[in-house]
């Protein structure tokens, strides 16, 4: 019995210096060599500043100003209201406002509950208002689910195709582009699927809106290019 | 639901089973002493292993010494889950409450990896490695040689051996879960999986926002989570987060991670009664019904959710749309990606999660509890799975002797009452811990106070959506899975970081105690049965001599599990996930 506990004692102590730290350490070191850019988050960064993650969802709203010219928070939240001139994302429900990557969370809404009915009723109203003035014909059965309903990590870097059609009329319009030129854009910074059968495809939605900015910066100054009323 | 989306399923299960087949003989050499290809490289510290731990690997152990040194060694392992230590903790986090802790220490002890806690705003990237990582391989591992012991027990000839716990241990984490994690982690990285020890990020968006991301030694604990079908995520929301998962492509190598060693110790098992179609009728078996449930998980997500149809939207597949229920679900996954995923991690006791469980249409969420309800034995865990299909397979040649008006006979075994008895118990104490647990939380306030927001109605009171959390919520810690309906919770935290954040003590109690005796009650009985059967005679079959290695077993021993789990579970599947898929009224 003895000899039994003190196999365990050391059994304890040398799978966790073996499993817990030399595993974990090893797999960084070599990652961190051979592939640097994905072990750090794939980093965005635009004039030397970091924008973001590849692969990591953003809210592509401007901050809503009080009247004192305060920025207007709710709940420690910030609060915005879309950037006509780049495409959105899906809706997300973090806490402290939306596509907080420090704290990825379900939005746990039920296929039979009233509030999430109440929650797709107000996103689709939202994507009308958005959307409608640029896209006569845009009508609620046109609009794809994944405008309407969160993500599960509520942090989903992209949005499916069809989405990003309704809203490259916006684009367009906003930044006195050829439809044609930003459907094309869409299509270069859409995500095949994996091994080309697995998953949906998706327009990674940061990298798209990156590149429109370098259009604007080549062809005309992107300040001009103002919001809607 | 699209082509693409039944393709990835028909080439999932040709790709595992091929996967499998070489792996299961790998590990049948592993257990039977024999030199593998990876003998000259780790032969070297294996021994070095045994001579730190002070063990003779030739001594071997009948089912009581060998039960006694497992218990000894997961009771002193547990300080590992409780210590929560600040270095390498980059925002400072304070430890969990005390009954946060508990629930989180059984969780990650027993396999479940159920968490009210989530992982980037309350753990410091030490105590995920040291309290969580090193859990995800050693109950991997204890599962697994559970399983080994059993086979043992079953074809052993000579007397009551059921090998030696510590060389099984040791050869598990060395032949098997290492060289497979090692590689996964490695090709997660190269497909996006992070992997570093820096501070969390401050982005400025374009639009002049500011974006905090959390950042970790994610890839490590990745691997090991689901190859060992442990299943507790780095992140809150496990397998969805982009860090975690970030393509279909690692979608895949993900859930071909989770059925690997499941699927191949069914293998093993075949090879090491020395006639594999013992193995392929258990894997004929598990496929069926695993097919089974993809299959209505996926049609019904593709259908969509009442929700949706009474906001408006149209849930059809149109062009550059999947449509379906995507609500909680990843766009790069798609409906298929997500509702794969969810049935594997569910059939097996991973409990990793792609997308929001508690966001399935009614039906769609009925599978993982169906899957669930079948105690796990489609796949099952790591090691689990097996020992708890061989109590079915023996309660279904019980059954079947009993038709046919034979004794019943397994192997060359005679089955008698006392093997019986302890399969039955083995079987029942699950479902009872799961049942008799809903039970207190449906009927206390304390267990109620759990329920989320969501899924109470205008009025306050509970809905079905709230009755299916909380039954699933024991479910799943019975099962030691860890998926949730992820509203319930154990944890209130009002603002991202645990400031002002407390725990609701009568969840994590109850659910601590839930996942504890349902792991290792059951592991108690089947080493009990290995135990039993390891001494007994065997005798040449004969022509009365039931087969259980063809179709006809396999029908016979579908019908036994689901008659157990539909007897079990019924009522009360009815009053949850049931109700909500047959209606399309809102609560």
């Amino acid at each position: 019995m003895k000899r039994d506990i003190v196999t365990s004692i050391i059994a304890v102590i040398v799978f966790t210096v073996l499993l817990g730290l030399v595993y974990p350490l090893v797999i960084t070191g070599v990652s961190q060599v051979a592939f640097p850019g994905n072990a750090d988050g794939q980093r965005v960064y635009v004039r030397g500043r970091l924008v973001g993650s590849r692969i990591i969802g953003q809210n592509f709203g401007t901050a809503v100003l009080e009247k004192n010219g305060k920025v207007k928070e709710v709940k420690g939240a910030v609060v915005t209201e879309p950037d006509p001139r780049y495409f959105q994302s899906r809706p997300s429900a973090t806490e402290g406002g939306a596509y907080n990557a420090a704290a990825s969370t379900f939005s746990n809404r039920g296929p039979n509950s009233v509030k999430t009915e109440e929650a797709n009723a107000e996103n689709i109203k939202a994507y009308l208002e958005l959307n409608q003035p640029y896209d006569r014909g845009l009508t609620v059965a046109k609009i794809p689910v994944d405008a309407v309903n969160t993500s599960a990590s509520n942090l989903d870097p992209e949005i499916s195709p069809a989405n990003a059609w309704i809203q490259a009329h916006r684009i367009a319009a906003v930044r006195r582009l050829s439809l044609a030129r930003v459907n094309g854009l869409i299509a270069q910074y859409t995500d095949a699927r994996g091994l080309g059968f697995s998953g949906e495809r998706g327009v990674n939605v940061l990298m798209l809106n990156l590149a429109l900015d370098r259009l604007g910066h080549s062809a005309q100054s992107a300040g001009s290019a103002g919001g809607k009323g | 639901m699209t082509a693409a989306g039944w393709l990835t399923i028909v080439l999932f299960a040709v790709v595992l089973t091929a996967l499998a087949l070489p792996l299961g003989g790998y590990m049948a050499r592993v257990y039977t002493g024999g030199r593998v290809f990876l003998s000259p490289l780790l032969g070297g510290p294996e021994r070095l292993l045994y001579r730190l731990l002070r063990v003779d690997p030739g001594r071997e152990q009948d089912w009581k010494a060998y039960a006694k040194r497992l218990l000894l060694y997961l009771i002193l392992r547990t300080q590992n889950a409780f210590y929560v230590p600040h270095a390498l903790n980059p925002l400072g986090y304070h430890s969990a409450p005390w009954n946060v802790t508990f629930n989180t220490a059984s969780s990650f002890l027993t396999n479940t990896n159920w968490q009210y806690y989530g992982g980037e705003t309350t753990m410091s990237y030490l105590s995920q490695m040291i309290g969580l990582t090193v859990q995800n391989w050693l109950s991997a591992g204890v599962g697994i040689v559970v399983a080994v012991a059993l086979i043992r027990g079953i074809v052993g000839r000579s007397g009551k051996s059921l090998g030696n716990f510590w060389q099984d241990l040791v050869r598990t984490v060395l032949y098997v879960l290492a060289p497979i994690s090692v590689i996964g982690a490695l090709v997660l990285v190269s497909q996006g999986v992070i992997q570093n020890f820096t501070t969390y990020l401050t982005a400025h968006t374009i639009t002049g926002l500011t974006q905090s991301i959390a950042m970790g030694p994610v890839a490590s604990q990745e691997a090991i989570k689901l190859l060992g079908t442990n299943g507790g995520g780095f992140f809150n929301v496990n397998s969805a987060h982009p860090f975690e998962n970030p393509t279909a492509f690692t979608n895949l190598f993900e859930m071909l991670l989770v059925l690997l060693i499941p699927a191949a110790l069914v293998f093993a098992y075949g090879r090491m009664t020395g006639n594999r179609r013992q193995g392929y009728a258990i894997y004929g078996t598990m496929m069926v019904m695993f097919l089974g449930a993809v299959c209505v998980a996926c049609i019904a997500e593709a259908h969509g959710s009442p929700a949706q149809h009474a906001a408006g939207l149209h849930t059809h597949a149109i062009s550059g749309s999947t449509g379906g229920n995507m609500e909680g679900k990843e766009q790069r996954f798609g409906i298929a990606g997500s509702a794969l995923f969810d049935v594997i991690t569910t059939v097996t006791s991973c409990g990793a999660v792609n997308s929001a469980l508690e966001s399935f249409t009614g039906i769609g969420g009925a599978v993982p509890f169906a899957n669930l309800s079948a105690s796990e034995v489609i796949f099952g865990g790591v090691g689990t799975g097996l020992y708890s299909i061989l109590l079915y397979v023996l309660l279904a040649v019980f059954i079947g002797g009993l038709m046919v008006g034979r004794t019943p006979e397994w192997l060359g075994k005679k089955l008698e009452a006392r093997e019986i008895k302890l399969a039955g118990l083995g079987i029942l104490v699950t479902p009872l811990a799961a049942l008799f647990c809903t039970a207190m939380a449906t009927a206390t306030t304390g267990g109620r106070a759990s329920i989320s927001e969501g899924a109470l109605s205008k009025a306050g009171g509970s809905t079905p959506q709230g009755f299916s959390e909380t039954f699933y919520a024991y479910l799943s810690q019975a099962n030691n899975n860890g998926s949730a309906f992820a509203g319930y919770t154990g944890f209130i935290q009002p603002n991202a970081g645990n400031l002002g954040s407390h725990g609701i003590t009568f969840a994590n109690l109850l659910g601590g105690f839930d996942m504890l005796f349902a792991r290792y009650a059951p592991i108690l009985f089947a080493l009990a049965v290995a135990g039993a059967l390891a001494g007994k005679r065997v005798t040449p079959a004969g022509l009365g001599t039931m087969r259980t290695d063809n179709p006809t077993f396999v029908v016979l021993l579908i019908g036994v599990i689901v008659l157990v789990g539909a007897l079990t579970f019924f009522p009360a599947l009815l009053l949850g996930p049931v109700v909500q898929g047959l209606t399309g009224h809102l609560y």
